[in-house]
């Protein structure tokens, strides 16, 4: 018979808890945060503050809330935001796939780096949204252009915190892969995409980001629908209200969109060393 | 404390291999690190490696897992040259060589997920592994959940689930506090009478080599300065000074 072993805990993972005096504080300042901004812009825009910075032509609170009011009883706003979370997902979503693949493949293969690397550092520092004129003439569909856009944009930070990711895993675990018979196939899978997991989300999250300012900004230049394109016409028709609402229509998607990235990458590396219940 | 008998080993468990060094030289970059060492590893053995720091001691035995291609000679497996891993010489790690994201369970599971076991047997046989390594109840815990010696544990179930020839331990007690790798030598010695496999233990703690070893090779500068045969049981309490200075005078 062994002797079970010693259950003492381990060198605990010492995540300093918030009092709960501080969690409640916390708690209040993360609710009071949007208020308190919409109180000093209605503050501002009621007495039509000229600082230098002129809030005169800016709507007020009531302005914005009767316009949002209208615009939700409004079918089209829905298809607005339908089309633009369509376009980035399908966009963010190609990207990650291929950003992980390229990513991983010219981290790992000396002949895929030699091949692709020369020409994705040449485009890489060209803006996604630089790429409109190609994007109209490459694609049938003002829609794919769209989505083109949104691809590229998202594409290059995955891509480039794969790579690092895969170059910073540590050859331990790769090691002790092998000398347990796997082979390439096996290192790819039990340790490659598992161990880079951390490192992919961080690109995720950048590439979430700026997805939406190359969406939107493709949008407002050649959309048909979509959040972006309404603003921008509402800023055309003069209807400043509106404009404030598809502002905050994109800061919401935004928002939402990111923090369900953030959620993914957290239970997707629950393993990480980093405490349990820590306040982030 | 039970003595273990020094050949205790029998059963119908798979024949340890033997490996042939000849004229190895190994190294990174480079000068050499060890300069043509010759040596005869016997089948089912337990030879350890002892030397001062930077002698090669892990360099040699990465070099037999096939990790490190030699700069020149070769390593023969039971006559066949090591050209490179195989699941036959299973290798256990001083750094804590688990997959983090997996649970110990999953951890144990892996070798034999590697050559393809149906999943009904890789749970029997895992969590028999886990439960003779003195971890039952724990298979759902991540490494992170565990301490350095029960980390050990599951790097050892995992080394020997899928019955590998050769067990290559890489100072495998090295970060253990005393009593932890006392009951983990007790351990290895435990679950080694149960299996065939020839086992190259390095460690710089020559008590450590003088309680597990059948034969202690001592590596100084580039080489192979000696091999000493232990003889009599492998029992802690025997009175091992002469051969510890021996060793200590080698070192």
């Amino acid at each position: 018979m062994i002797a079970p072993a010693r259950t003492s805990p381990p060198r605990a993972a010492a995540a300093p808890t918030p009092s709960p005096r501080g969690a409640r504080w916390g708690w209040a300042a993360k609710a009071a945060s949007l208020p308190a901004a919409a109180g000093v812009w209605q503050a501002l825009t009621v007495t039509d503050a000229r600082l230098w910075l002129r809030f005169d032509r800016l709507p007020t609170l009531g302005d914005i809330a009767a316009e949002a009011a209208r615009r939700l009883a409004d079918p089209v706003y829905y298809l607005d935001l339908l089309q633009s979370l369509l376009r980035i997902l399908t966009g963010f979503g190609l990207a990650s796939v291929a950003g992980v693949a390229v990513g991983v493949a010219v981290a790992r293969s000396r002949r895929t780096r030699h091949v692709l690397l020369p020409l994705l550092e040449a485009v890489r520092p060209i803006p996604a949204i630089a790429l409109v004129p190609v994007a109209i003439l490459l694609f049938p569909t003002d829609e794919q252009g769209i989505v083109f856009i949104t691809f590229v944009a998202a594409f290059f930070p995955v891509m480039v915190s794969t790579r690092h990711a895969v170059r910073a895993l540590p050859t331990l675990w790769e090691d002790a892969v092998r000398t347990l018979g796997g082979g390439r196939r096996h290192v790819l899978w039990n340790v490659v995409l598992p161990g880079i997991l951390p490192g992919v989300f961080g690109g995720l999250s950048v590439g979430m980001g700026v997805a939406w300012i190359c969406v939107i900004s493709a949008e407002m230049i050649s959309g048909e629908f979509g959040v972006g394109y309404r603003t921008w016409q509402s800023y055309t028709l003069v209807d400043y209200p509106a404009v404030i609402v598809g502002m905050a229509t994109i800061g919401l998607l935004g928002w939402s969109t990111s923090a369900a990235v953030e959620l993914a990458g957290r239970r997707a590396t629950r393993w990480l060393p980093r405490a349990e219940g820590r306040e982030s | 404390m039970t003595t273990l008998a020094r050949p205790a080993r029998t059963g119908e468990a798979r024949p340890g291999l033997g490996f042939t060094l000849e004229g190895l030289s190994l190294g990174y970059g480079r000068g050499p690190v060890l300069h043509e060492v010759g040596l005869e590893i016997v089948p089912g053995e337990v030879l350890v490696v002892v030397g001062a720091s930077g002698s090669g001691k892990s360099t040699l035995l990465r070099a037999m897992a096939g990790l490190l291609a030699p700069h020149g000679g070769r390593i023969l497996a039971d006559g066949v040259p090591v050209a490179a891993t195989s699941a036959d010489r299973a290798m256990v790690f001083q750094d804590d060589g688990l997959l983090p994201w997996r649970t110990v369970r999953a951890n144990v599971e892996l070798p034999l997920r590697i050559r393809g076991t149906p999943r009904r047997g890789r749970a029997a046989a895992a969590g028999a592994w886990i439960a003779r390594v003195g971890l039952a109840g724990a298979e759902d815990r991540l490494p992170r959940e565990l301490s350095g010696g029960m980390r050990q544990r599951v790097q050892l179930a995992r080394a020997l689930v899928g019955a590998p020839r050769a067990v290559l331990m890489d100072e495998p007690f090295g970060a253990l506090d005393a009593q932890t790798r006392a009951q983990m030598q007790r351990l290895l010695l435990e679950v080694l009478a149960d299996t065939r496999a020839t086992v190259v233990f390095v460690t710089h703690d020559v008590d450590e080599a003088l309680l597990l070893a059948d034969r202690v090779v001592v590596l100084g500068r580039h080489g192979v300065r000696s091999v000493i045969e232990m003889h009599g049981p492998r029992d802690p309490a025997a009175d091992r000074s002469e051969t510890r200075a021996r060793i200590l005078e080698e070192l």
